[in-house]
């Protein structure tokens, strides 16, 4: 029962390109989508579960990211041991972080990870002998799993539809798990999390640390497939965009959070066509959004769905 | 080597008053909601992109100035009403994204309205350097520099000495009870919206003479008047107006003596530290945390 919402996602991933095969849009939009539910799930635990905010966090995507394009371009590390290397990095910058920032609260914690992210940004820009600066770094190689060179986008929409369902299957066991419940304390109360005997400094920089895991994996797999890293996929507005997924979709529900990421990332494709006015509806509509279901779409859908359901089910 | 730092001082408190009065921006609203605005910044914009509008309109500047700050003043407060007001007592979160969203909306008018290219008010009062011991001082800098003093003196008369500004101080304390003496809490949620939006309007027409001004100039200045709220203890208005100054001067010395490509991340980098060091800023009330 607990897994049916994982057993439908699995479905709906394999199903789309057996129903559309060939598709451009949805391989493409696919992977972008799967990139990024990747990501949401992952804040999800952190800002959902956790009760905690960050401004910052595509400074850990743009770590992962940057590790492996580092890595494998300059030092011709295979891609895995990049990968590898990018998630220490992001954990232990994660982890380093995390007791100082995660002790302030409210505006003051937006304030400092917003902070620490424009900083990361900053040197991605500056440090143009590391990251190539403004211009970043092409001619990162192929990501080659055990032989498998993934060198299409049909392959990597596979590639990237099963790290999602993982990420997704990992943040639906934590969630459910002590940790998890730890978590959820700490949201309804530091205060009382901390009477009933949960370390809420340990809790919480066990979820800091594992939401940045999460942003830097999906880093690494974005820079082989993209073959290419520069700043600006990393800067501020991608780490607006990534809360803004887990409030769109619905706080503290995995699910809620990966229709977040999928919902943004059609919005994005779908308003390119109003050119000029994409920033115009895309603000009006995080606005109304956020104004009339609070909630998030994806919960404040569902309940009113369950709502309706039940009216229909009295009238009879 | 004395010339130059006097010459980033200058540069830095000029900066600096740009941010102070934003941030005042910031607190003003905090105070009265508890709402951190995202959009202010956009609000600097939207004041220093009018004032160039109807100045190639056109209108004395005196006139396009005063029009464009009232403009923004409006817009402030059309915020209030159809985004703030439908969704109080809405988590921190969801509050950020729908001033977020504001803040895009804005972006998106600006973008419409006046393109994508960078755009300049002419100085208030020539463009002849003052010269002061060995540094250099444009005449808008003065003029910065004298209206955030007005600006920030009639705040603070108006908060410490009028009926009015007592009643919004009262509301940051305890809204309920602000309630309960009888002040119309809603009336000062709007009075707090226009009040901050006409700051961050005139801060944004005083420095486009000094720096450009694009859709996009209002992110970078918000964020800033956002740090410097924050630094001077978010909710202090003048703890903001310190802090503004200060990020200013560390700013532009930072720039000048370090490197320029990096002073965004030495600001950021010392507003961290500020915050680890006293978790609720520089000048706030170590507050007893509700449980």
């Amino acid at each position: 029962m607990r897994l049916t919402g994982f057993y439908a996602l699995a479905l709906v991933a394999g199903l789309l390109p057996v129903l559309f095969p060939g598709n451009y849009f949805i391989t493409v939009v696919g992977i972008a989508a799967g990139l990024n539910v990747i990501l949401a799930v992952g804040l999800n635990l952190l800002i959902g579960y956790a009760g905690q905010i960050s401004l910052g966090h595509a400074a850990f995507f743009g770590m992962g990211a940057y590790a492996s394009a580092i890595l494998t371009t300059r030092y011709a590390f295979p891609p895995l041991l990049a990968l590898s290397a990018g998630l220490i990095s992001a954990g232990l910058m994660a982890w380093g972080l995390a007791r100082p920032i995660l002790r302030l609260h409210g505006h003051y914690l937006a304030m400092a990870t917003l902070g620490f992210g424009i900083i990361i940004h900053v040197i991605m820009v500056q440090a143009t002998g590391w990251t190539g600066g403004p211009d970043g770094l092409t001619g990162i190689p192929l990501l080659v799993l055990f032989g498998w060179a993934v060198d299409s986008d049909q392959r990597w929409y596979f590639v990237i539809m099963a790290t999602m369902l993982l990420a997704v299957w990992l943040a639906l066991n934590l969630v459910d798990s002590r940790i998890g419940r730890a978590l959820r304390a700490v949201r309804g109360s530091e205060f009382g999390a901390r009477m009933m005997g949960i370390d809420t400094a340990r809790a919480k920089t066990q979820v800091f640390v594992v939401s940045a895991l999460f942003a830097a994996f999906a880093g690494s797999l974005f820079a082989h497939q993209q073959g290419f890293v520069s700043p600006d996929s990393f800067n501020l507005s991608i780490s607006i965009d990534l809360v803004i997924m887990v409030v769109l979709g619905g706080m503290a529900s995995t699910f809620g959070a990966a229709f977040g990421a999928i919902a943004l990332t059609l919005l994005h494709e779908g308003l390119v066509v109003f050119e000029d006015y994409e920033m115009l509806i895309h603000g009006a509509l995080l606005m109304a959004v956020m104004i009339f279901l609070p909630q998030g779409l994806f919960v404040g859908l569902s309940q009113g769905a369950r709502r309706g359901w039940t009216l229909v089910c009295r009238r009879q | 080597m004395f010339e130059q730092i006097i010459q980033f001082l200058a540069t830095g408190i000029t900066v600096g008053s740009t941010y102070a009065l934003v941030g005042l921006g910031f607190a003003l609203i905090y105070n009265a909601s508890d709402v951190v605005n995202f959009a202010q910044g956009e609000f600097v914009m939207l004041g220093a992109m009018l004032a160039i509008a109807l100045l190639t309109a056109g209108w004395p500047l005196p006139l396009a100035a005063i029009a464009a700050t009232l403009l923004t003043v409006l817009a402030g407060l059309l915020l209030e009403r159809f985004a703030i007001e439908p969704s109080a007592g809405a988590p921190v979160v969801s509050t950020i994204i729908i001033t977020i969203g504001a803040a895009i909306f804005l972006r998106g008018v600006a973008l419409l309205l006046w393109g994508k290219d960078f755009h300049s008010l002419p100085p208030f009062s020539g463009d002849a350097p003052l010269r002061l011991g060995g540094a250099t001082l444009l005449p808008q800098s003065l003029w910065v520099l004298g209206m955030t003093v007005l600006l920030v003196g009639l705040v603070h008369g108006f908060l410490n000495r009028t009926l009015l500004g007592k009643a919004l101080l009262a509301c940051s304390f305890n809204r309920a009870a602000a309630q309960l003496v009888g002040i119309n809490v809603k009336v000062m949620l709007r009075l707090a919206y226009g009040l901050s939006a006409g700051l961050g309007a005139l801060a944004g027409i005083l420095i486009a003479p000094i720096t450009f001004s694009s859709y996009e100039a209002g992110i970078m200045l918000g964020l800033k008047g956002f740090s410097a709220a924050i630094v001077g203890g978010i909710g202090n208005p003048m703890g903001a107006v310190a802090g503004g100054l200060l990020l200013g001067v560390l700013e532009s010395l930072s720039a000048g003596l370090i490197s320029s490509g990096y002073k965004d991340a030495i600001a950021f980098l010392f507003v961290l530290m500020v915050l680890f060091l006293r978790p609720t800023g520089l000048f706030g009330h170590q507050v007893a945390e509700r449980v």
